[in-house]
């Protein structure tokens, strides 16, 4: 297979790649790693004019460790973040769950801006990303701003980000639930995309839980968050009895998924089944 | 419009003009003749086509050229020392580790990776390192043995 025509730059600073998107619009798009966009482009199912490298440009790349939160770098690979130090200590389920993406081969090279810029519902970003309160930076032509995940993903490849934008990073504060945080997933056996993806990150204060976090990807078109698991976390002790009564109707009032993998009541069942096995790994 | 790149594959230095739009595995079959590295499912999953891209495995069938662009490329023609074959080679040989062989040269050059990061990998740490690499003869048995036979020469 092979991808339409286009005209390929390689721009070395963010400045230019703005510049580039500015001048170019919706006729261009934004290559990285090139895992999520070159299956779209070989698959004709987007035929831009122009693609845009950005991987070459310094600033994105990396992991950085900050006093109150882990800048990952929109060009950071899945393989890097999973090895990453700072994010195994501060954050165990972003590295677990970088670990699970795809192969060796996948995570050498996929990044995760790339990947959350696609929003595949059944990626496996989304929900650890939720669960991890993360903040999405976004640069544009007067400069940048930080989207709160919980704003970021409205639907099925749809993001909160505008045409001339681009991901720059994205920061995952330091907080007591990230710290006791895992993901667990039920993958399609060749694909390794998630039919459920749970990602749970629980705060405990004298053995009661003061905060929750308990976030879904492949369940539904637009990955969410499970505020009805949540509030019956809270204030309980997280032992079998309250992960029960928490998990007894996830994803409730939510448009599910179904295709000829996982029908829709297939998957509903399945995420309580991954939600409690998420929360038990936190028990 | 075509652009230059610069690859240099296998220790020597090609500099090509090609479309933005080919993909790496064409570039290494098409341009340079290298039909050592295959291609197979041509959808990323099946690890036919797995390459070392500046030492790290890749699937180049997921690739545009112009994206190795100045970088340093690796295919199965560039395990063998003259003669000599690599010890992953040699595994695949002395365990049976092919049967068809269509994805031998994907997964020794993903076995390369494994071992390159975990030089002496468990069975499971094994099968787990391969699971991007589908084998359609279902020789995986041998395939595990043959990349253990690897770990094991090398280590001495």
């Amino acid at each position: 297979m092979v991808p339409s025509k286009f005209a390929y730059h390689r721009p070395s600073t963010v400045k230019e790649a703005i510049e580039l998107l500015a001048a170019h619009g919706d006729d261009s798009k934004i290559l990285s790693g090139g895992h999520s966009l070159v299956p779209v482009l070989k698959l004709r199912l987007n035929d831009p004019e122009h693609i845009i490298d950005v991987s070459g440009i310094e600033s994105m790349g990396g992991i950085r460790d900050n006093e109150k939160s882990i800048t990952i770098g929109a060009n950071a690979t899945h393989g890097e973040i999973a090895n990453n130090a700072a994010l195994k200590a501060h954050a165990p389920m972003i590295a677990h769950a970088a670990s699970m993406i795809g192969d060796v081969q996948v995570r050498n090279f996929g990044t995760i801006g790339g990947s959350i810029a696609h929003a595949d519902p059944a990626a496996d970003w989304p929900a650890v990303l939720l669960a991890a309160d993360a903040n999405v930076v976004l640069s544009h032509a007067g400069g940048q701003r930080e989207v709160d995940i919980d704003q970021f993903f409205k639907g099925l490849f749809m993001t909160a980000m505008d045409e001339e934008e681009i991901i720059t990073a994205i920061r995952i504060p330091k907080t007591a639930f990230n710290k006791n945080s895992t993901y667990v997933k039920f993958p399609q056996p060749a694909s390794r995309f998630a039919l459920v993806g749970c990602a749970a990150a629980i705060a405990n204060s004298d053995g009661y839980i003061t905060e929750a976090r308990v976030a879904f990807s492949g369940v539904s078109g637009t990955p969410f968050r499970d505020s009805n698991v949540e509030k019956s976390l809270k204030g309980s002790v997280l032992n079998e009895g309250s992960i029960a009564t928490a998990t007894a109707s996830v994803a409730d009032g939510v448009s599910i998924l179904s295709d000829h993998f996982a029908k829709e009541n297939y998957r509903k069942h399945m995420a309580g089944v991954y939600a409690r096995k998420a929360l038990s790994a936190l028990a | 419009m075509k652009v230059p790149v610069s690859i240099t594959v296998n220790g020597k230095q090609y500099d090509k003009m090609v479309e933005p739009r080919m993909l790496l595995v064409y570039f290494l079959r098409e341009e340079l003749a290298l039909t050592g590295t295959h291609i197979g499912c041509d959808t990323s999953s099946c690890g036919a086509c797995t390459i070392h891209l500046d030492g790290k495995a890749l699937k180049s069938c997921t690739m545009l050229a112009v994206q190795a662009n100045g970088k340093s490329v690796t295919t199965i023609e560039g395990m063998a020392n003259g003669e000599n074959l690599h010890p992953l080679q040699e595994g695949f040989h002395m365990e049976h580790g092919l049967q068809c062989g269509f994805c031998t040269p994907g997964m020794i050059m993903c076995a390369a990776d494994i071992l390159k990061n975990n030089p002496n990998p468990t069975e499971e740490e094994i099968r787990h390192g391969l699971e991007g690499n589908f084998c359609r003869c279902t020789g995986y048995h041998n395939i595990v043995k043959s990349i253990q036979y690897a770990a094991n020469k090398m280590a001495s």
